[in-house]
C-alpha cells in the first residue's frame, strides 16, 4: 500500500469566508483520507449545492459537484456502478434535509455503502441567509423576520428513522474528533451519516458556541467511545446512567454512585433505542453527544446488488444478447 | 368439417379480441398472433388497457382488448377497425362494437349476455344485438357452458375453469383462418410448462373452441385463409415496443462493452422497460428502482460518471422531474439515455394513452442552453435499433439523448428478425488516451467530434472534478468569465449539431409526388398506410417520416422544400411543425394534428389528406 499524506487530497485555494467551520473540516477530510490510505483515484467526493457542497473542488480526487439536494442519489448511482471506489457524499443542512431529504432517507435506508456527511450549520448561507430545516423554533432568519413557527429535524432521528446503521457527531473545530470519526465512517460497510456541527460566521455566528472550543466541549460534550464508560465533565466527575426509560446525569461519588453503575457505550448494539436518546442529548441537562454513537454491520446495497447479479449468473443459462435473443418463442420462415 | 365451406383467400385481416379485464384477452390475441407469425404472416398488434387495474367485472370500463392485423405482406398498423371481433361479455360487446366494420363477423359467449351482465354494460333491453343495430354475422355460442363442459372431468375448480373460455374463443377464430392448432398447443405446453395439467386444459379447450366452429359451421358463410407474400427468411420472434428498447439497450451495452445501468421509478407506459431489464442480472444488468424520478435519473448520472451505460426510463411526467438531472448530464457532458414513453398529458392526462405531446418537452424543455439529441422510434420492431442508437450517439458524443417512444408503440407489437449484433456498428467510447495521463482535463475534446475525452473513477492519473457550474473550457475550474461562458454554449450546442445521423428517406412517389406527408415516431405505420392507399388510387403522395429530430437529417430542408406541398401530421397541436418552421426558413406546411389518445384513424388520414391534395 502507498503511504499518502493530506497533501496528496488536497487542491486548490478554498474560497469559503475566512473563519467558515468548512475550512476545518476540509483540512480534517483530507488527514482522514490520508490516514485511511485509499489512493486519491480510488475516491469520488459527491456534492450537492450549497457552501459547503463546493468542497470536492478542493479535492485531489475524482470528483462532481452536482445540483441542489441529489448528491445522495448520484453518490449512489456511482457506488452502485463502480463499488470499488470509496465514495463520499458531502451536504449541507439544506441540501441534505430539504430539498434533498428524501434521497438522503433513502440512501440510508437502502445502506448504500456511503459516507454521508452532512455539515450542519443550521441556516442557508449562499443564499444569504434563510433558516434551514435545522433552525430552532422560534429562529430569526431573513425569511423568517418573526422567528420561525416550525420544529427543526434533528438528524440523528431522521437517520434512526431510516433504519440508519452508522451515525456519528463530530464539531468541525475539532480536528481530533472529526478526523476520528471520519475514518470510522470510512471503515465501517454501509451508509454512514456524520453530522459535523459547524459554524456560519457571517449568518449563523455562534450556533454551536456550547461546544466550538476544547474548553466549552469539556464541559457540554461527551465523547462516546464503544466499550468506554460514558464520562464526561471538565475534570471527568460526571456520567450518565439509564433511569426509566431515559437517561440521567450524575455525578461520581455522590449518592454512592461509582464508575460501576455508569454506562458503558455499546455502539454495535442492534437496538438503536439508547443510540437515539444519546444522539438526542442536549444542554443544558445534557452534553451533547460526539462521536461514532452508532456502528451496527448490516449487508450493503451495493454489495448485495453485484452478489444478486453473480447468483442469477450463476444460475441462468444465457449470458450475452444471442442467447438472450434465443429464451424467447422463436420461428423460422424460410 | 370445414372443408365443405368456402374457403376465401384474403390479403390481410384485422381482428380484435375483447372482453373482462380478467378474461385473459392479451393472452388469446398475443397467441393468435404468434401463430399467425408462425407461418409467414406479417403482424402488427396493439392492446388497449383500461386505466383501472381492476374495474368491476362486467363493467364498461374494465373491458381490456387486443387487437390484431395480420397480412399476407407487410402491415404497418394495428388497422383501422376489424374483420372478427371477439365480445366476451356484454360490456366488451358495447365498447367495442365501434372499432368493428360493418362486414365483420361479431363473436359473443352467450352465456355472459344474462339480465345481470346487460344490466352492467348499461343495456336498457334485453336483445343487445338488435339495441346496438348490429346486422353483422354473429356467431352467438354458448362458450362458458361449453368450457364447462369440456373440463368437467379435470377436477378444476369454477374459477380455474372460467379462466380458459379465451382459449375457446381462440380456438373459434383459429377455425375461422384454418390456422394450425399445433403451434398455439406447443406455446401453451412452453408457457405453462411448470404446471402442465393447466397446458393440458386450455389445449383441450382451444380443440373444443376449434371443433364447435367446424362442426356447426357456425353462422358464416366462408372461412379464411392469409398466405404469406413477403417473407424474409430467417429467425423471428414477436416482440413488443418496450422489450425491444430494453434489448437495444443491453445490445449497445454489450456492444461497447459497457456495463449497463438503468436507474428508474414505475410510471406507466413506461415500467415494462424496468421489468425487463431487472430480468437479466446473468447479463450483467444493473437496475435501482429508486426513490422517485428525480433520483432514476440522478443516479445514471452517477452511473455514467463512474463508467457504466447509463439510462434511465420514464414517460412525460417523469421527464419534468428528471429535467434537472438530465441538464446536469448536458453540462458535465456525460453520456446518457432518457427514454421518455410519452402518454397522453398534461400532468397525469391519460395515462395509459398514446401521444406525441412531449417533443417540445424533449428538445427544449430546461433551464439554460441545453442541446440535447432526440431520437424516435417508428414501430414496436424498431424500439431496438432507435435504442442501439441512441446509446451509441450518448457514449460517443458524450452526451444526454432522449429516447421518444409512446404508449403505442411500446405495448404494440411486430414480428422481429433476430438480429446479428456483427452487422452493428461497434461503439467506441472516447477514452482518454494513455498520453493524457498526469495532465488530463475532462474538457479537452476531440477537434472532429468536439466530444470531451472521458477519463472514469479508478484510473490513476485523471482525477478531475466535473460540476454544474460553468467551467473554463481549457481547464475545467469553474469560470464567471462572459466570453468563456459565450463560447462553452456554443460549443455544446456545435457538438451536438455535430453528430452525423442518416438521411430521412423519401418513400412513394419521390420523384413526382403534390403532397409530402411529414411525421415522426409511432405514427410512421398510419402514415405509410394512409400514403399506400392513396397510391393505389393513383394519387402522387410521399412520405418522409423522422426519426432522428435533434439534429435533423442534413437533407431535411431539401426534401420539405421539394414538394409543393407538405402537411406535417403529429399527435399533438403542432409541436414537430413548429419545430420544422423554427428550423427550416420558409417552411409553410399544412398540418393534421389530433390528441385524442388513440392511434390514427388511416381512413381519416387519407380524408384530410386527399382534401389537402385536392386544394
Amino acid at each position: 500500500m502507498c503511504e499518502y499524506t493530506a497533501k496528496d487530497y488536497k487542491k486548490g485555494q478554498p474560497r469559503w469566508c475566512p473563519g467558515c467551520g468548512d475550512h476545518f473540516f476540509l483540512a480534517s477530510l483530507h488527514k482522514a483520507m490520508a490516514e485511511l490510505g485509499v489512493a486519491p483515484h480510488d475516491i469520488a467526493v459527491i456534492s450537492g449545492i450549497g457552501c459547503s457542497s463546493r468542497l470536492p473542488y478542493y479535492m485531489n480526487t475524482y470528483a462532481m459537484q452536482t445540483i441542489h439536494g441529489r448528491a445522495a442519489a448520484i453518490a449512489t448511482g456511482c457506488k452502485v456502478a463502480n463499488p470499488n471506489l470509496s465514495v463520499w457524499q458531502i451536504s449541507g443542512d439544506g441540501d441534505g434535509l430539504a430539498i434533498g431529504g428524501n434521497h438522503f432517507i433513502h440512501a440510508v435506508r437502502r445502506n448504500v455503502d456511503l459516507n454521508m456527511i452532512l455539515l450542519n450549520n443550521r441556516i442557508y448561507g449562499l443564499t444569504k441567509g434563510q433558516y434551514s430545516p435545522t433552525s430552532p423554533r422560534g429562529f430569526v432568519s431573513k425569511s423568517s423576520p418573526y422567528g420561525t413557527v416550525e420544529d427543526p429535524f434533528r438528524p440523528a432521528e431522521l437517520c434512526f428513522g431510516a433504519r440508519g446503521r452508522f451515525f456519528a457527531r463530530a464539531v468541525a473545530t475539532d480536528a481530533t474528533g472529526t478526523v476520528e470519526i471520519l475514518k470510522a465512517a470510512a471503515q465501517h460497510k454501509g451508509a454512514s451519516v456524520c453530522e459535523i456541527l459547524q459554524n456560519c460566521v457571517i449568518f449563523n455566528n455562534g450556533t454551536h458556541d456550547s461546544v466550538a472550543t476544547k474548553e466549552g466541549r469539556a464541559k457540554n460534550a461527551i465523547y462516546l467511545r464503544h466499550g468506554e464508560p460514558m464520562i464526561f465533565g471538565e475534570n471527568n466527575e460526571y456520567g450518565l446512567m439509564q433511569e426509566g426509560f431515559g437517561l440521567k446525569v450524575v455525578k461520581l461519588g455522590e449518592n454512592g454512585v461509582t464508575e460501576k453503575d455508569i454506562l458503558v457505550h455499546d455502539a454495535h448494539c442492534q437496538d438503536n433505542t439508547l443510540h437515539l436518546k444519546l444522539a438526542l442529548m442536549e444542554g443544558p441537562d445534557f452534553p451533547i453527544a460526539l462521536g461514532v454513537i452508532r456502528d451496527v454491520e448490516a449487508p450493503t446495497y451495493n454489495d448485495a446488488v453485484h452478489e444478486q447479479i453473480e447468483d442469477v449468473k450463476a444460475k441462468k443459462p444465457y449470458h450475452n444478447f444471442t442467447e438472450l435473443l434465443y429464451t424467447n418463442d422463436i420461428w423460422e420462415v424460410k | 368439417m370445414s372443408d365443405s365451406l368456402e374457403v376465401k383467400e384474403l390479403d390481410h385481416v384485422v381482428v380484435r379480441f375483447s372482453g373482462d379485464s380478467g378474461d385473459g384477452m392479451q393472452l388469446a390475441g398475443n397467441i393468435f398472433s404468434t401463430v399467425s407469425a408462425t407461418v409467414g404472416n406479417d403482424i402488427c398488434t396493439f392492446p388497449d388497457y383500461p386505466a383501472d387495474i381492476r374495474a368491476p367485472q362486467g363493467s364498461l370500463t374494465g373491458v381490456s382488448g387486443f387487437q390484431v392485423h395480420i397480412g399476407a405482406g407487410k402491415v404497418f398498423t394495428p388497422g383501422d377497425k376489424c374483420d372478427v371481433l371477439v365480445a366476451m361479455n356484454a360490456a366488451a360487446l358495447k365498447t367495442q362494437y365501434k372499432f368493428a366494420k360493418s362486414t365483420a363477423c361479431i363473436i359473443i359467449d352467450t352465456d355472459a349476455f344474462g339480465e345481470k351482465d346487460l344490466e352492467k354494460a348499461a343495456f336498457t333491453t334485453q336483445d343487445p344485438i338488435a339495441e346496438l343495430g348490429i346486422k353483422n354475422d354473429v356467431i352467438a355460442a354458448p362458450i362458458t357452458q361449453m368450457v364447462k363442459d369440456c373440463l368437467a372431468d379435470t377436477g378444476m375448480d369454477n374459477k380455474a375453469v372460467l379462466k380458459c373460455r379465451n382459449m375457446f374463443a381462440l380456438g373459434l377464430v383459429c377455425w375461422l383462418f384454418n390456422r394450425d392448432l399445433n403451434i398455439a398447443f406447443t406455446m401453451l405446453r412452453e408457457k405453462f410448462a411448470k404446471k402442465p395439467e393447466l397446458a393440458e386444459a386450455n389445449v383441450k379447450v382451444i380443440q373444443a373452441g376449434y371443433d364447435y366452429g367446424a362442426n356447426t359451421h357456425s353462422s358464416v358463410a366462408h372461412t379464411y385463409k392469409i398466405e404469406s407474400k413477403t417473407k424474409v427468411p430467417g429467425k423471428y420472434m414477436d416482440i413488443m415496443g418496450n422489450k425491444a428498447t430494453a434489448y437495444g439497450f443491453i445490445a449497445a451495452a454489450e456492444k461497447a462493452g459497457m456495463r449497463l445501468f438503468l436507474g428508474s421509478y414505475p410510471i406507466t407506459p413506461a415500467t415494462d422497460v424496468l421489468h425487463e431489464l431487472s430480468k437479466h442480472k446473468s447479463l450483467g444488468v444493473t437496475t435501482v428502482q429508486c426513490e422517485d424520478e428525480i433520483a432514476g435519473c440522478a443516479s445514471s448520472v452517477g452511473a455514467a460518471f463512474a463508467g457504466a451505460l447509463a439510462v434511465t426510463s420514464t414517460s412525460g411526467p417523469g421527464v419534468c422531474l428528471k429535467s434537472e438531472a438530465m441538464n446536469l448530464a448536458v453540462i458535465t457532458e456525460l453520456p446518457l439515455v432518457i427514454l421518455d414513453v410519452q402518454r397522453g398529458g398534461p400532468s397525469t392526462g391519460l395515462p395509459t394513452k398514446s401521444e406525441q405531446t412531449d417533443l417540445l418537452q424533449a428538445l427544449f424543455g430546461r433551464n439554460g442552453e441545453s442541446p440535447m439529441p432526440v431520437i424516435a422510434a417508428t414501430s414496436p420492431v424498431n424500439c431496438f435499433d432507435s435504442a442501439f442508437y441512441a446509446c451509441k450517439m450518448a457514449v460517443e458524443h458524450m452526451t444526454p439523448v432522449v429516447l421518444l417512444t409512446d404508449a403505442f408503440v411500446a405495448n404494440g407489437s411486430g414480428a422481429f428478425r433476430l438480429p446479428d449484433l456483427n452487422e452493428y456498428p461497434a461503439i467506441v467510447p472516447p477514452y482518454a488516451p494513455a498520453e493524457m495521463k498526469g495532465s488530463y482535463t475532462p474538457y479537452t475534446r476531440n477537434e472532429e467530434t468536439l466530444a470531451r475525452y472521458w477519463a472514469v473513477p479508478g484510473s490513476e492519473g485523471y482525477t478531475h472534478i466535473l460540476g454544474g457550474l460553468e467551467k473554463d473550457g481549457r481547464t475545467g475550474a469553474i469560470s464567471t468569465d462572459p466570453d468563456n461562458h459565450d463560447k462553452m454554449c456554443r460549443i455544446r450546442a456545435e457538438k451536438v449539431a455535430r453528430i452525423p445521423v442518416p438521411d430521412v428517406e423519401v418513400q412513394g412517389c419521390v420523384e413526382d409526388a403534390e403532397l409530402l406527408i411529414v411525421g415522426f415516431g409511432g405514427t410512421y405505420g398510419h402514415l405509410h398506410s394512409a400514403m399506400e392507399s392513396m397510391n393505389a388510387e393513383g394519387k402522387k403522395v410521399a412520405l418522409a417520416h423522422f426519426t432522428y429530430l435533434n439534429p435533423l437529417p442534413a437533407n431535411a430542408e431539401s426534401v420539405l422544400k421539394k414538394y409543393k406541398k407538405v402537411v406535417v401530421a403529429e399527435q399533438n397541436l403542432g409541436q414537430f411543425a413548429a419545430y420544422l418552421r423554427m428550423k427550416i426558413d420558409g417552411f409553410a406546411p399544412y398540418q393534421y394534428n389530433e390528441v385524442k389518445g388513440q392511434p390514427f384513424v388511416v381512413s381519416e388520414l387519407v380524408e384530410a389528406f386527399t382534401e389537402i391534395y385536392n386544394k
